[in-house]
């Protein structure tokens, strides 16, 4: 949620937003929101504030709409037509484009890696990113360096990271020059062209890429553990890896899972960086959802086939969303995101 | 108060205002109210020394013509073919001059109706090319006009050849062997291919299948799009033998064709490989990729597809195909004449002098002065049959569907039957 969505006007922006926020308390039902007057105030003067609204939020509709909410609408229309972007949508053709996708082995397969790359980065990044945000939450020396360096690879851009990581893991490149000068020569493997390893080269590029942004996540949330509780623990006795075990890591619940949820939607529509380093290539060994729709869909001039694509891969993400708000996030979101939570 | 928030609102409606404003642009190729034309051109000459003879071929367009304002937009070959033109051409604003490979490709744009018919315009350019202009008609009427056109072979690097002991160029397939396993003996990488990029990989089985296929054959599936012809499966098996003798770079696969130091084109510019299959273009983009924007200079030699004897494709035939440009539908008249400028005597001789490609233009080859392109310039002359790359023939949804399946074979992927069976089963969804 970004400071000019237009949702963040709509709702009590005085409440702490869910992610930062460590102890979920169900919040009281607040009345005296600026934005939902309980009372009917007549007169010029809410005349004005609504017109306000409509003024402020109409630039950020328009734009939604125009470049969310109606492309959705047109995948999905475009989807039933055999087209290849250029003539008039004429040839209509029900649901074979989505029975060609969902029988094609290439497509199949990458759905297979899109739900590697989701199950991976949750295992590999979140302990990671937990133990670095424990550690970082100490009072020490050069502790903000510490964090600029590990946000650095989150701030770069995705192109220029994959291109740089390109160059590094060439054949004979500096990283199999590293490996050879630490002895480990032998381990070198054709990191982008080997059909079995450039998947893992992959996960591990998009770890290194995406880890500090988890541990800033969580780095805010461990901000917001109360001193009093690790203190009291201490006193009566608990060692440091109790008071972790049974305190912050529960405490630090709700970042962990929004920080899950933003990981699997990114893991879901991972594109640049694949993109750019393999094309989905060699072979399809490392083709994701995105590459594919982007390569059948465009690049072979199959409009209609790759908005196909585009709607499962919506579908996709869009029932699990619901999913996740529904039975994890509920609690963490109650008040904030949702409304009359019985 | 009450002023304060009547300036707020005006304020606000003046952000509104503002944030729409931001979504509407000029549309290029339109005159404005001094009668001044603006042209957009994209092309592929993202290195020298095609950038900067492009853009001086620019500069004196304008000059020559005021008020017209040339703005190019160079991008990069793999992005401007599949992704760039095609997206601009279904949008409403697309560029007023562009890069054309002609084909398939024209064909679905001409079907579509975004491509202008400069038929009447061009008259005497087409005296003057000649039959090299035949890949951007469609039906009888022309559609854009070709600055380059050449055929393929292998560039090769003397220097490496002499080391490693290869008297002449090979003329045969079993020499090709031969020469490659004198390469891997003296401890050169023999062959570098960009099979990252697919269509480097491609290219090979498509000189396989124009040795095993009649033109007859080819001619017919390129307008029938069927492939059922026990050619195609042969030009498989022959590929898969060659891919068995192993001649490419480490790590092949995932090879660009022209991005950077590290791609096919790079490491046979920086002498890192002894030769590589790649169309005329390849001097010009090697020129780029070296520090001194030299390539390999007088290291670099050129030698024709070798024959396979035996085989029932036409020994005299090509594979080749060139660059060209077009005008979108709604370009402004000045577009056909800067596509006429370029096409002009003076522009193609000095093209030809760049060494950056095949002039197309009668009366342009004494631009030609590199030994290469004169090697190749005589080898497009006495060809009895250019096939068109088979790609931009068959269009980008065959053609990647094809390319897509030779790539999966070189990765150990896919038999000769699957290439045809891919071919087939992308022409039916076509």
């Amino acid at each position: 949620m970004t400071p000019t969505d237009p949702t963040v006007l709509a709702t009590d922006t005085r409440r702490d937003s869910a992610a930062g926020r460590a102890n979920a308390r169900p919040a009281a039902e607040s009345d005296t929101s600026p934005s939902t007057p309980t009372v009917r105030r007549t007169g010029r003067g809410s005349r004005r504030k609504s017109l306000e609204i409509v003024l402020f939020v109409a630039p950020a509709l328009l734009v939604y709409v125009g470049f969310v909410l109606l492309p959705v609408v047109l995948a999905a229309y475009y989807s039933v037509y055999k087209w290849n972007g250029l003539g008039p949508l004429e040839d209509f053709v029900g649901l074979d484009n989505y029975t060609r996708a969902l029988s094609d082995p290439v497509f199949i397969g990458a759905m297979g890696h899109n739900l590697f790359f989701v199950v991976a980065s949750l295992v590999v990044q979140g302990p990671i990113a937990i133990g670095v945000a424990l550690l970082l939450n100490r009072a020490m020396r050069g502790r903000s360096i510490f964090r600029v360096i590990i946000f650095i690879p989150y701030v770069l851009s995705e192109v220029i990271s994959a291109v740089a990581w390109l160059l590094i893991l060439q054949p004979q490149g500096p990283f199999d020059a590293v490996m050879e000068a630490v002895g480990l020569g032998d381990l070198r493997q054709l990191w982008l062209a080997d059909l079995n390893v450039v998947i893992w080269t992959l996960l591990a590029v998009v770890s290194w890429k995406y880890v500090g942004f988890a541990i800033i996540l969580f780095l805010a949330g461990l901000q917001g553990v109360p001193e009093e509780l690790t203190e009291a623990a201490q006193i009566d006795g608990a060692s440091w890896w109790q008071v972790q075990r049974h305190i912050t890591i529960p405490l630090l619940g709700p970042t962990i899972r929004i920080w899950a949820f933003l990981s699997i939607i990114g893991s879901l529509q991972l594109f640049d960086m694949v993109w750019v380093m393999t094309g989905g290539g060699p072979a399809n060994a490392s083709s994701t959802m995105a590459t594919y729709m982007i390569q059948f869909g465009f690049q072979r001039s199959q409009l209609g086939f790759g908005s196909a694509i585009a709607v499962i891969l919506f579908v996709i993400s869009f029932t699990f969303a619901l999913i996740y708000q529904r039975f994890v996030l509920r609690r963490d979101t109650e008040g904030a995101l949702t409304r009359g939570v019985g | 108060m009450n002023t304060r928030s009547t300036r707020r609102l005006l304020a606000t409606g003046a952000i509104a205002a503002l944030a729409l404003a931001g979504t509407t642009a000029c549309a290029p190729g339109q005159q404005n109210a001094d009668g001044d034309v603006e042209l957009t051109w994209w092309h592929n000459g993202t290195g020298e020394p095609l950038n900067g003879f492009w853009q001086s071929v620019a500069d004196e367009f304008e000059a020559a013509n005021p008020g017209v304002t040339v703005t190019i937009e160079a991008v990069q070959n793999e992005e401007l073919q599949r992704t760039k033109i095609p997206n601009a051409l279904r949008g409403s604003n697309p560029p007023d001059l562009f890069q054309q490979w002609g084909g398939g490709e024209l064909a679905a744009q001409v079907e579509a109706g975004r491509v202008m018919d400069i038929s009447d315009e061009v008259g005497p350019e087409l005296d003057s090319i000649g039959g090299s202009v035949a890949g951007w008609q469609v039906d009888g009427k022309t559609y854009g006009l070709p600055f380059s056109l050449g055929i393929e072979g292998f560039w090769y690097n003397k220097a490496l050849f002499a080391d490693a002991g290869i008297e002449g160029t090979p003329t045969t397939l079993d020499e090709l062997d031969d020469a490659i396993d004198k390469l891997k003996d003296a401890d050169i990488t023999p062959v570098v291919v960009g099979a990252g990029d697919k269509w480097p990989a491609a290219h090979y089985w498509y000189n396989f299948a124009l040795k095993s296929c009649s033109p007859d054959t080819l001619k017919t599936a390129a307008v029938d799009l069927d492939f059922s012809d026990s050619c195609f499966v042969d030009a498989g098996d022959d590929l898969e033998a060659f891919l068995e003798t192993e001649p490419f770079q480490e790590g092949f696969l995932a090879t660009s064709a022209q991005k950077g130091a590290t791609s096919s084109a790079g490491l046979l510019a920086n002498g890192k490989a002894g030769m590589e299959l790649m169309g005329h273009w390849n001097p010009g983009q090697m020129m780029g990729l070296t520090e001194d924007g030299k390539g390999l200079g007088d290291d670099l030699g050129w030698f024709n597809f070798p024959a396979i004897p035996g085989s029932s494709g036409d020994a005299t035939a090509a594979l080749g195909g060139g660059d060209g440009f077009s005008c979108s539908v709604q370009a402004p008249p000045e577009c056909v004449d800067l596509l006429k400028y370029i096409s002009s005597v003076d522009v193609q001789t000095r093209f030809a002098e760049t060494g950056a490609g095949l002039p197309v233009t009668a009366g342009a080859e004494a631009g030609v002065s590199d030994p290469n392109m004169q090697a190749l310039l005589e080898g497009r002359n006495n060809a009895t049959y250019v096939q068109l790359w088979l790609d931009t023939s068959y269009g980008p949804t065959v053609g990647g569907a094809m390319n897509d399946a030779i790539a999966n074979m070189f990765a150990g992927q896919a038999s000769s039957k699957d290439i045809v069976k891919a071919m087939n089963d992308a022409a039916a969804t076509q």
